[in-house]
């Protein structure tokens, strides 16, 4: 789960983690009544979307006084702001962070995320801030500093000096990096972060750190002993049907293409969607029903793939193991009763009750049209499709 | 032989008196008498369900049936414990079937299995099956058959469709590893191979990958210095938009790594035959191997 970077900035400050003052408002008004509270200019006027690159589309600017920052934020409010990680359709701008502006002397990057190939932890830092950093990795590697935390004991005072040393700090600013660094791994670890990012963390004309983005995501999976953070969820970033489809416990992402797909299991799901391109046509979306799907489940998720206005053919593809076929069938036969379906539809079952399922089929008068294998099926829909 | 069960294996369900943990407790001990000798559930120590004795801890359960293997059904915010709880008792191989452990919670279950004797598989897994001897799981037994090819794949359902893509050809198969689709797993498809490989009756192997990290590529490096045997490979996510979780917490394209098309020329280039599209995963193996 994403967060906005108020938010992120919120938490990181409940953990002692220095970042700017500033306040998030939902209308330009507020935007110069907060200003003024946060005292003199210059203050950053920040569009709160969950993309990054939102400097380069207009989403962040410098105001010099308040009334300046009540334009720009009246100028970023119902905005489309299109960056490289927003997709061409871009978000509208609802939230508006207006913080006090500093004297920026250096720039350095420091986040922290779940390497694989160790299972730790890793503290990853650069004093290449501000920059891309994954230009950063592909071109200078060098310039990249890791540490490998280990569980037990946490990020060491020790391995938070050598980062700081190595980064070219000063022993004043290596006194501030070292808490500040352990304080950054303590919220990562306490409010179960899968990345959290500071880019930049800044060292000002004075002498002081501060973080001056913040980017945290969340694990999913962990969200249930932190109703807090999982409440700072914003809808409005995300995909209406696959909000839809999480109610169902349907996994659910829709992708661009024309053919709808419905698959158990996550690793079935994307290679039927990789078969589908094999045979010269793209997926709509990746659906997983899961393992122990009910009939109304499957047929929640036949409605959600059949309301995508793209949608011209669909390919189920089911291999059942505890996943019974014949519960697929009669979800499928249901769901097409319910909402009608006027585009072709291929379905392909194997395992479980298999036999079963197949006559479920056959013998409910719908234009289905049966498959035997991937390859079958995927030509099958393509074919159907294409005409 | 196969690889990590045969029918010698001695299991405990950690979960047991839940509805998924007893529905395949029982699918097990159906499957060619798998030895399902008992569970844990906390509090019910000393009852009994549909034949099989529960007790309190794993300890006791050890103890008194010798077990040497622990399958987890545990919910989520109580599967680290069970692992550990598994680790401490001694047990060979874990198995953790669970859906959504925290990331967190393995890494810390990783560092705490360190200088233990135990393996564990998954979590987020389908299990573990020597087919006709011995099946650790929920995957549908049927569709196996005994022979001479390892499997080894992150996904479930794209581990059967493999293994029946085998099957229908008359090939049977010798262990089938699902390893599981979550970042910070037990075992990784390079601890796989590396037993294949030893593994006398082990005469080929089809390994499944997804997008996200490099344990595919790391597997493959393997393939290229040190095994001896014929490996054909699938990655699924050539569709996969980057950022995007593809179901699994790990498959996941990030910073421009771990997309499917250089994990495959990566494969191809340490001499792995891979498969192109998903039905073809048996004959790429035919391509580099004859039974």
């Amino acid at each position: 789960m994403n967060i906005h970077e108020y938010q992120a900035k919120a938490i990181l400050r409940n953990f002692n983690v220095p970042v700017p003052e500033g306040h998030v408002v939902y209308n330009s008004n507020s935007a110069r009544d907060w200003a003024r509270r946060l005292g003199d200019g210059p203050y950053a006027v920040k569009a709160q979307i969950h993309a990054g690159g939102r400097g380069k589309g207009g989403g962040v600017k410098i105001a010099k006084t308040a009334d300046e920052a009540k334009q720009f934020a009246r100028e970023m409010f119902g905005m489309t702001l299109v960056t490289h990680q927003t997709g061409p359709e871009g978000k509208l701008v609802k939230r508006v962070l207006i913080e006090a502006g500093c004297n920026i002397a250096d720039e350095f990057y420091v986040s922290f995320l779940v390497d694989r190939a160790t299972s730790k932890v890793t503290l990853m830092a650069s004093a290449e801030g501000g920059m891309d950093i994954e230009e950063v990795a592909a071109n200078t590697p060098e310039k990249l500093f890791f540490e490998a935390i280990n569980p037990i004991v946490g990020l060491t005072a020790f391995q938070a000096r050598k980062v700081a040393f190595k980064l070219g700090f000063e022993i004043a600013q290596v006194k501030q990096a070292v808490p500040l660094l352990m304080n950054l791994y303590k919220t990562f670890v306490e409010a179960d972060c899968s990345l959290l990012e500071i880019n930049p963390l800044v060292q000002t004309a004075d002498g002081q750190l501060l973080c001056l983005d913040a980017k945290l995501n969340f694990d999913d999976n962990a969200l249930f002993r932190h109703l807090r953070i999982r409440d700072l969820r914003d809808y409005d970033e995300e995909d209406m049907m696959e909000i839809e489809a999480s109610q169902y416990d349907l996994s659910y992402i829709a992708l661009d293409g024309n053919i709808g797909c419905m698959v158990n299991g996550a690793g079935l799901a994307m290679a039927t969607m990789d078969i589908i391109q094999h045979y010269g046509a793209s997926p709509a979306n990746f659906l997983d029903v899961g393992g122990g799907a009910t009939i109304e489940r499957v047929t929640e998720a036949f409605k959600i793939i059949l309301s995508d206005k793209k949608v011209e053919g669909i390919l189920v593809n089911i291999f059942g193991g505890i996943m019974k076929c014949d519960v697929i069938a009669t979800g499928v036969v249901e769901a097409a009763k319910q909402v009608g379906v006027k585009v072709p539809l291929v379905v392909r079952l194997e395992g479980t009750n298999v036999k079963l399922g197949k006559q479920i089929l056959a013998e409910s008068g719908l234009d289905i049209v049966s498959a035997d294998g991937m390859a079958d099926a995927a030509e099958k829909i393509v074919k159907a499709v294409k005409g | 032989m196969s690889i990590l069960i045969d029918k010698n294996s001695k299991i405990i369900t950690q979960g047991i008196t839940g509805a998924t943990g007893l529905f395949h407790a029982q699918g097990c001990r159906d499957y060619c008498d798998t030895q399902m000798v008992g569970g844990v559930t906390p509090g019910k120590g000393g009852t009994e369900i549909d034949g099989f004795p529960v007790f309190d801890t794993v300890e006791e359960a050890v103890t008194k049936t010798g077990a040497n293997v622990s399958v987890i059904y545990v919910p989520p915010i109580g599967s680290a414990d069970a692992i550990m709880e598994a680790v401490d008792a001694g047990m060979d191989l874990v198995i953790c079937i669970t859906e959504g452990v925290p990331v967190l919670d393995m890494v810390k279950v990783k560092q705490y299995m360190q200088g233990t004797k135990t393996r564990l598989i998954g979590p987020n897994c389908p299990g573990v099956i020597t087919p006709g001897q011995c099946k650790i799981g929920i995957m549908p037994g049927y569709i196996h058959k005994p022979g001479p090819v390892g499997v080894v794949s992150r996904s479930g359902t794209l581990t059967y469709e493999a293994v029946w893509q085998l099957t229908s050809r008359d090939i049977g198969q010798t262990t089938c590893v699902g390893i599981g689709g979550d970042p910070v797993n037990g075992t990784s498809h390079l601890d796989a191979l590396k037993m294949f490989e030893e593994d006398p009756d082990t005469k080929s192997v089809i390994m499944i990958g997804e997008i996200g990290g490099d344990a595919e590529e790391q597997a493959a490096e393997f393939v290229r210095d040190h095994m001896t045997k014929p490996v054909a490979a699938f990655i699924a996510g050539a569709t996969a938009p980057p950022g995007k979780r593809m179901g699994h917490a790990g498959a996941i394209i990030s910073g421009g790594k771990g997309d499917a098309a250089s994990k495959k020329t990566f494969l191809r280039e340490c001499g792995i035959s891979v498969a192109d599209s998903p039905a073809e995963m048996a004959e790429a193996l035919l391509k580099v191997w004859q039974p």
